[in-house]
C-alpha cells in the first residue's frame, strides 16, 4: 500500500533518514562487511601481516569436530529451550483463557518474567540450584543425588535450559492467549454441542487455528534461544565445564574476544550470519501470507 | 416427529448435578494449574528477596532461609552504596544510574529516528526511496551477536569504547520501530493531509501537529518493549565497558558472583539483583496495557 497524497521535495525526507542510515551504514554493514572480508584472511599472532587464504578459514570451521560439537550442542540447546517454553506456555495460555475467577491477576502475575534479563533468570536459578548455597541444589544432594553443575557438564546444560526456557515462558504465553482470545467462540460452541470433550476441542479445533501463532513464536523461540541466551551462559557456566554448555554463539566469543582468532571467528559470524538470514526469512514468508496491509 | 426423550425427573437431576460437580472439578483444576505457574515464576525471586535480609553467614553455611531475617537494610545499604562480591567498590547505586541513562538514551533514541525515518518514508517519494527502506529492514538480520569482532573494531577506530555515546548510539538503529511506524502511518487517511496542504501547512507543522498526537499510544506501548531492552543489554556492555564507572547493572551482578564459590557476599549479590530486576519489572505491570499492545503489534 502507498499514500497517494504526499508531500514534496526530496531534501527533508533524506535529512530525516540520514541519522538512521548513518547508523545502520557505520555499525551494521561496515562490520558485517568486514566479517565477511576477515572471514577469507588470516593474521600472524602478532597481526603483523595477513594473507588471503580464501574458503579456507570456512574449512577449517566446518571440519573442526570442536565446533560440530558446539553446534548439536546448540542444536539440543534451543529445541530443548523451545519446546519446554512453547508448550509450559500453552498450556497456561489454555487454563488463563477459561472464564474464572481472577483471571486478570493471573495475567499479571505471569506476564512479568518477560521484565527479567536472561543473565538475571540465570542468577535467580544460581541462587535456587547452587550445590553449597542453593535450596534445591542442597536438597539433591541430602536426597543422595550427587548435585554440582560446575562438575557435572549434563547438570550444566539442564540448568541453563530451565534458566532460558524460564525467562522465554511469558513472552510465549501474551502471543498465545492474544491467539486463543481471537478465535472466535461459535467454533467452539458448535463442537462442544456436536459433542466433543474439552481434550478433543482443544487438539481438533483449537490447535490448528492456533498453529499459525505456535509456528511464528517457534521462530521467535529458536533465534531467542540461538543468540539471546549468550546471558544466561555467561553468567550461569562460562560455557563450562569443560564446553559442555558452549553454543555456536558463546564460542564466537570465546574465539574472538578471549583467544583473538580473528580469521575463525569471522567466518563462525558469516555462518551464523547466513543462519540468521535463514530463519528471517523463514519467519517473513509466514507474515507475507498473514498479515494484510 | 421426534420431540425431546421424555426423561424421568430424578434423572435429570441426577445429570444437572454431575455436571455441576464436572463443572467445579474442572474449575479448581484450573486454579490448581494456574496457581503452580505462578508460583514458579515468583518463587526465584521470593527466594532472593529472602536472601537479601540475612547475613552473610547464614547463607554461606548453606542454611537456606525461607523467612525473611533482619539484615534487610544493613544488606541494601551496602549494595547501594559499597557493592560487594567478586567485584568490590562498584556500588549498585552508581551502576543502576548508569543502565538509567543507557536504557533511555537507547528507548528515546531508537523512537525518535524511527519516527523520523518512517515518516520520510511513508509521506514522500524521493529517489531510493526503497532502497533506504531495505537497508533499514535488513538490519533486523544483522544481531550483534553475529558481528561482535568487527563491530568491536570499529568502536575502537571510532574511540567510542567506555563512553556512553559507544553503549547507547549503535543500539539505536531499529528496524522494527519503523516498521512499525511505517505501518501505522500508512492508515492516516488521506484526507488528512490534504486538508493539511489546503491550510498551508508544511510537512514538519503536519507531524507535530497531527501525525506525533495520535502516535501517543503507539510510542508508549514501544517505550515499554525499548526500555526492557535497552535495561537488558548484556553482551554489548560486556564487549564495550571496562571501566568501572560506567558499568551497567545486569553486567556488574554477573561480575560480583564471578565463578559462583560458595563464599561470596551472597546477602549483597541477592540484595543487588532485587535492585537490578525492580526496574523493568515496574515498567512492565503499571504499563501492562501499552506493553501488550507494544508487544503483540511490533512482532506479528
Amino acid at each position: 500500500m502507498e499514500k497517494r497524497v504526499i508531500f514534496k521535495g526530496w531534501a527533508l525526507p533524506l535529512a530525516l533518514l540520514l541519522p538512521q542510515l548513518v547508523i545502520t551504514g557505520v555499525f551494521f554493514f561496515w562490520p558485517a562487511g568486514q566479517a565477511v572480508y576477515q572471514s577469507f584472511l588470516r593474521e600472524d599472532a602478532f597481526g603483523l601481516s595477513r594473507q588471503f587464504v580464501g574458503l579456507e578459514n570456512f574449512a577449517d570451521v566446518l571440519t573442526d569436530p570442536t565446533w560440530l560439537d558446539a553446534l548439536w550442542r546448540s542444536g539440543f540447546f534451543s529445541a530443548s529451550v523451545a519446546f519446554l517454553a512453547l508448550s509450559v506456555a500453552l498450556f497456561l495460555a489454555v487454563q488463563a483463557d477459561k472464564h474464572i475467577r481472577g483471571a486478570a491477576t493471573y495475567k499479571t502475575l505471569l506476564i512479568w518474567p518477560y521484565a527479567v534479563a536472561p543473565a538475571i533468570a540465570a542468577v535467580l536459578w544460581l541462587f535456587m540450584f547452587h550445590p553449597n548455597i542453593g535450596l534445591f541444589g542442597r536438597m539433591l544432594n541430602a536426597a543422595g543425588i550427587p548435585w554440582n553443575y560446575k562438575l557435572n557438564g549434563d547438570q550444566a546444560m539442564l540448568l541453563v535450559i530451565l534458566a532460558s526456557a524460564w525467562k522465554q515462558v511469558s513472552y510465549n504465553f501474551i502471543f498465545f492467549l492474544a491467539g486463543l482470545q481471537s478465535i472466535p467462540k461459535s467454533v467452539l460452541e458448535a463442537a462442544a454441542i456436536d459433542g466433543a470433550r474439552p481434550a478433543r476441542r482443544f487438539w481438533t479445533v483449537v490447535f490448528p487455528l492456533l498453529s499459525p501463532t505456535a509456528f511464528f513464536l517457534l521462530v521467535v523461540n529458536l533465534v531467542y534461544a540461538f543468540f539471546d541466551t549468550f546471558g544466561v551462559i555467561h553468567a550461569l557456566t562460562q560455557g563450562g565445564p569443560g564446553k559442555a554448555t558452549e553454543t555456536l554463539i558463546y564460542r564466537v566469543y570465546t574465539d574472538g574476544v578471549m583467544n583473538l582468532n580473528l580469521g575463525s571467528s569471522a567466518a563462525q559470524s558469516v555462518i551464523l550470519m547466513v543462519l540468521v538470514i535463514a530463519l528471517t526469512m523463514v519467519q517473513f514468508r509466514y507474515i507475507e501470507r498473514k498479515v494484510h496491509y | 416427529m421426534h420431540g425431546p426423550l421424555p426423561l424421568p425427573a430424578a434423572d435429570v437431576d441426577a445429570l444437572a448435578r454431575r455436571t455441576r460437580a464436572r463443572r467445579r472439578r474442572e474449575t479448581l483444576l484450573t486454579h490448581a494449574s494456574l496457581v503452580l505457574g505462578v508460583l514458579v515464576f515468583a518463587f526465584p525471586i521470593y527466594l532472593t528477596l529472602i536472601g537479601s535480609t540475612h547475613d552473610v553467614n547464614t547463607i554461606g553455611r548453606g542454611d537456606v532461609p525461607l523467612l525473611p531475617g533482619g539484615e534487610a537494610i544493613a544488606n541494601y545499604a551496602q549494595a547501594w552504596s559499597a557493592g560487594g562480591g567478586r567485584y568490590m567498590g562498584v556500588p549498585a547505586a552508581g551502576m543502576l544510574a548508569n543502565s538509567l541513562v543507557m536504557a533511555l538514551l537507547i528507548t528515546l533514541g531508537k523512537i525518535a529516528i524511527s519516527l523520523a525515518s518512517a515518516y520520510a518514508v511513508v509521506f514522500f517519494r524521493f529517489p531510493f526511496r526503497m532502497l533506504a527502506f531495505w537497508l533499514i529492514f535488513i538490519t533486523l538480520m544483522l544481531p550483534v551477536e553475529v558481528r561482535i569482532i568487527p563491530t568491536f573494531q570499529v568502536m575502537v577506530d571510532l574511540q567510542l569504547t567506555n563512553s556512553m555515546a559507544g553503549l547507547t548510539v549503535p543500539l539505536i538503529a531499529s528496524a522494527t520501530a519503523t516498521l512499525l511506524f511505517r505501518q501505522f502511518f500508512l492508515t492516516i487517511p488521506d484526507e488528512y493531509v490534504e486538508a493539511a496542504k489546503i491550510d498551508g501547512a508544511g510537512p514538519l507543522r503536519f507531524f507535530k501537529d497531527v501525525v506525533l498526537p495520535l502516535s501517543v499510544t503507539n510510542i508508549a506501548a514501544l517505550f515499554v518493549i525499548l526500555f526492557i531492552y535497552g535495561w537488558n543489554q548484556y553482551l554489548w556492555p560486556l564487549l564495550i565497558v571496562n571501566d568501572r564507572s560506567l558499568e551497567t547493572i545486569v553486567v556488574g551482578l554477573t561480575k560480583m558472583i564471578g565463578g559462583g564459590d560458595a563464599q561470596n557476599e551472597w546477602n549483597v549479590i541477592m540484595a543487588t539483583a532485587v535492585l537490578a530486576l525492580l526496574p523493568p519489572v515496574a515498567v512492565v505491570v503499571l504499563m501492562q496495557r501499552w506493553f501488550v499492545k507494544g508487544l503483540t503489534e511490533t512482532e506479528k
